[in-house]
């Protein structure tokens, strides 16, 4: 299958800030591909590089056959770009958005109303509404809606289900699943890693580096420690006495619970259960769990 | 074609909603000439004199009654010797004192002259030249009476005549520099501020990513601000030609095409800022401490070009809005027409060039530079 994202050895600076290091990864035609990775790490960087936004310092990066610095006229023709602040006209209505861009694009709204069906048809009867009027999710429907309507061929989402409520996030998700089913590439970003598992292939990111790339579940089974998770009654003292245990390879909060990892291959979970005791910890439980994408990324970046 | 008119209506659209900027936009003129029209003004009326008459006889009394006669001067004091003038003028509500010589009209008679020493305020020197040349004018007049009735009159009529603003009305020469000024208002801040706001909102990164030309990107933003600064104008001529007799003695279309000339190398200025500058705050600060002041000051509008220093004469020339208030106030009292201006409208036309390639070339196709 060709490839319609290509980029290779990516560098970008803004002065002494380091945003992207080295970067190189490809994007299969037709599948949703994941950047992942928290607040500042160069996701925005990244897709601004592939929507012609922003010049790489060093290295090269093709769109659909285009390069995205010598043929930037042609790649923007060609994509769809949803940049991760609300970028549509706030005193605009939806429907004058929709109709701005697509005559903007050369198409009306009418021509590929097919394409955005699903999700325009959800805010359409808002459409007199002005855009700055919107609830954060509405405003992503219709962002996207946007980005969509001229048909392109990859779609480059930063940061889309940011500020959006869980109902909606799903709705995006399965826009995109759809999306993906007509043949449309998607590279979306995102902070959240419980969204990792809807994508095809995904690319940890890091501190503008790559963790790893490959399908979520090769991932998560690449994950070669025993993850623990440890819980009790005073949870900051939990974490500190974890810690400094002379064989603690990591150890993260996790919503209620605490994961660990050991440094040993192979290690007794009483022996743990013992110490933090010792310590002075009460109502300890340990339990070993399957790790999740969240887990990965720690682990990665432990090993970084 | 279709992708720019859509454009277009999506700048009205932006300015129709945007009300309160608008009323601001639409109600400025008229009251900036109402103000300017009040309490800006170089005219003279009631000016408080103070007369020294060492001479005190018929010719002296009658010059005395003809400068009291309009509504120009008012006698405040009279005095009794010269030492008591610099007392007067320090106390402030004095603007001229008039000093007849000693046996004044016994030398007028003899010799043929007799003098008179006028002694203004010129902490305040536009109004000052004004009073003098008002008080010599009507002494002038007078000599001209009493020259009918001497058998050989010699006259030295050496008369001053303010021509093309023969009242010296003030509205003469704050209309066209009003219009210069407003013009320079609305068409360089509000560009620079409407697409430093695309910036600022992040529209111009979704604006970016579409096969939509800079140039029409730039000249859809620029007609609807067009259109407005050429709706101010006619509202500045009518409303100074309704309130203060300001009249169009050239030809209105030229005026109007010489408008629209300078409304564009305004409004390339305002692009010009906005290239450069990514928040409205910072193009704002930008368009008028470096745009408008310059205009204000330097046009002409205020502060005569003639009298300032030759340095300063020279960095004029390179003000648009003083090429521009030249042809303005040149069709609209005058009644010059383009056999006349064509140097001025030649200047203006390479600056408009200029500014707008130059903004063009400075354009940012991408979010950086």
């Amino acid at each position: 299958m060709a490839n319609s994202i290509e980029i290779k050895n990516v560098s970008k600076s803004y002065g002494n800030t380091v945003a992207l290091k080295d970067i190189s990864l490809s994007v299969n035609s037709g599948e949703i591909f994941g950047l992942i990775g928290p607040d500042g790490a160069g996701k925005t960087t990244l897709i601004r590089i592939l929507a012609t936004l922003l010049l790489p310092d060093k290295g090269s990066a093709v769109m659909t056959n285009y390069d995205v610095v010598k043929d930037y006229k042609k790649v923007r023709s060609s994509v769809g770009y949803m940049p991760g602040k609300f970028s549509l006209y706030q005193d605009l209505t939806i429907e004058e958005n929709m109709q701005l861009y697509a005559t903007m694009f050369g198409t009306t709204v009418e021509e590929n109303y097919h394409l955005v069906k699903d999700i325009y048809s959800q805010i359409e009867p808002f459409k007199k509404r002005r855009a700055g009027k919107l609830s954060g999710g509405m405003k992503q429907k219709l962002a996207l809606s946007c980005s969509l309507i001229h048909k392109p061929e990859v779609l480059l989402l930063d940061e889309p289900t940011t500020g959006v409520d869980p109902v909606s996030r799903k709705e995006l998700w399965e826009m995109l699943k759809k999306l993906k089913n007509d043949g449309v590439t998607v590279f979306v970003s995102t902070p959240y890693m419980d969204e990792a598992s809807l994508c095809d292939r995904i690319a940890l990111i890091q501190a503008g580096e790559i963790l790893g790339i490959d399908t979520p579940e090769s991932i998560v089974n690449s994950f070669d420690k025993t993850l623990l998770s440890i819980n009790s009654s005073d949870k900051y003292k939990l974490l500190n006495d974890i810690r400094s245990y002379e064989h603690c390879n990591s150890a993260f909060p996790f919503g209620e619970s605490l994961h660990y990892t050991d440094k040993r291959t192979s290690f007794d979970i009483p022996q743990i259960y013992e110490y933090l005791r010792n310590c002075g910890n009460t109502n300890v439980e340990i339990a070993v769990i399957k790790p999740a994408i969240e887990d990965c990324f720690m682990n990665l970046m432990v090993g970084e | 074609m279709k992708q720019f008119r859509a454009f277009v209506i999506k700048e009205f659209y932006h300015i129709l909603r945007d009300y309160r900027t608008l009323l601001i936009l639409l109600a400025m003129p008229p009251i900036l000439i109402l103000l300017f029209g009040y309490t800006i003004t170089n005219e003279i009326q009631d000016a408080k004199i103070a007369i020294l008459d060492y001479s005190k006889d018929a010719t002296t009394s009658s010059i005395k009654s003809k400068l009291l006669a309009g509504n120009y001067f008012k006698l405040e004091y009279e005095l009794n010797g010269l030492d008591e003038v610099e007392a007067i003028f320090r106390k402030g509500s004095i603007r001229e004192a008039i000093v007849f010589e000693s046996n004044f009209e016994e030398n007028l008679a003899k010799t043929g002259i007799a003098n008179i020493r006028i002694i203004a305020d010129a902490t305040d020197p536009n109004t000052a030249s004004t009073l003098l040349s008002y008080t010599s004018s009507i002494i002038k007049s007078y000599l001209d009476e009493i020259n009918e009735n001497v058998e050989m009159p010699y006259s030295i009529n050496t008369e001053i005549r303010m021509r093309y603003n023969e009242e010296l009305r003030g509205a003469y020469l704050f209309v066209p520099g009003l219009i210069t000024v407003i013009l320079m208002l609305v068409s360089a801040m509000m560009t620079s501020i409407s697409i430093t706001r695309e910036k600022e909102l992040g529209t111009m990164e979704s604006l970016l990513v579409s096969p939509m030309q800079p140039l029409q990107i730039i000249i859809a933003k620029m007609l609807p601000y067009l259109f407005l600064a050429i709706i101010d104008a006619v509202i500045i001529l009518i409303v100074g030609n309704a309130v203060f007799g300001v009249p169009v003695r050239g030809s209105v279309l030229l005026l109007m095409v010489e408008g629209i000339l300078f409304i564009i190398t305004a409004l390339s200025l305002g692009l010009l800022i906005s290239t450069i500058t990514s928040s409205q705050q910072v193009a704002l600060m930008m368009s008028l401490m470096g745009l408008m002041l310059p205009t204000i000051i330097l046009s002409g509008f205020i502060y005569p070009i003639s009298n300032m220093p030759q340095i300063i004469q020279w960095l004029t020339h390179l003000i648009p809005a003083k090429w521009f208030n030249l042809i303005i106030k040149s069709i609209m009292l005058k009644g010059a027409g383009l056999d006349i201006l064509w140097k001025e409208t030649l200047i203006l036309a390479g600056f408009a060039v200029f500014f707008i390639s130059l903004s063009l070339k400075k354009f940012n196709i991408r979010l950086q530079k």
